[in-house]
């Protein structure tokens, strides 16, 4: 879990240019939108992207969005309980 | 009467304040520059490195405009206009776009492929408000640009408005800049299209 935790930090400051963060700048169960790292509604549309291009994973249900968004641990848990199924 | 009290140039990697070469960078690719630019004017402002070429271009240029001298304590938001140009519209993001409709479309590309979204970056960036319209023609219309700011400031509202000219297209890239107000300046000059034609010619900086 922490490798794939680092490899998505890594993910998504590339995906979504956040030059100004380095991966340890992202607390893994730091809130990514508002009050977190700020991240807005274009930034979750290539969250989706990247979950899309990086671990062939389709959200199949969009409302699902904020509960796996919420960090990037949740992120890291839905990808391994995806790739598990 | 209005007044062209500043202006900037940014072309051939190089920046031009008041006709003054201030800042080149001509290593490395169009983002180094860019990226280069931003550090050496000591900004802070994440979305920076989101915007496409278009709008990093376009913010560069305002926040060297405005450089030591922000508008808003000096007019209110909906007091400053907006009125800019270019030839190529937002083809250069355009291209990127497509090219990434081979795989998966990008949305953070997409939200640029309209030139005026430049517009709104140094709207929200200078807390500016007031009316704004973006032009595209074959070339800087420095007549078209001297008449519709005019218009615009005719407005009793209306008493400071950004000017000019925003080209980016591959690795060329064109922006100038001008501020015009209502007041004249220490070093302002009449708002004609002869004067605006004539610091655009020679801020270029092709040469050197």
């Amino acid at each position: 879990m922490e490798e794939l935790i680092a490899k998505l930090k890594n993910q998504i400051i590339e995906a979504l240019n956040l030059k100004h963060l380095k991966p340890e700048d992202i607390g893994d169960d730091q809130p990514l939108f508002v009050e977190g790292l700020g991240l807005d509604s274009i930034d979750a549309l290539e969250l989706i992207v990247l979950l899309q291009q990086q671990y062939n994973i389709k959200l199949s249900d969009p409302k699902d969005g904020p509960k796996i968004f919420k960090s990037v641990k949740s992120i890291a848990e839905y990808i391994q309980k995806h790739q598990a199924a | 009467m209005i007044f062209i009290n500043q202006y900037c140039h940014l072309q051939n990697r190089s920046f031009a304040r008041q006709g003054n070469r201030v800042f080149t960078f001509a290593s490395g690719t169009l983002d180094d520059f860019m990226e280069e630019a931003f550090r050496w004017l000591s900004l802070s402002y994440p979305k920076f490195y989101k915007m496409d070429h278009l709008s990093k271009m376009g913010f560069l240029a305002s926040e060297m405009l405005l450089k030591d001298m922000p508008l808003l304590p000096r007019y209110l938001p909906d007091q400053v206009a907006l009125v800019l140009s270019n030839a190529a519209s937002s083809l250069d993001t355009d291209l990127h776009f497509a090219e990434s409709m081979k795989t998966i479309p990008s949305p953070a590309l997409f939200v640029y492929t309209l030139p005026n979204i430049v517009a709104g970056e140094i709207c929200i960036r200078q807390g500016i408000t007031g009316e704004n319209a973006f032009f595209v023609f074959p070339e800087f219309d420095a007549v078209h640009m001297a008449d519709y700011v005019s218009l615009v400031m005719e407005s009793e509202k209306t008493l400071a408005c950004i000017g000019g000219w925003i080209e980016v297209m591959g690795d060329h890239h064109d922006v100038f800049l001008y501020l015009a107000e209502k007041e004249r300046g220490d070093t302002g000059v009449e708002h004609t299209a002869e004067q605006l034609h004539k610091i655009y010619k020679s801020s270029a900086l092709w040469k050197n």
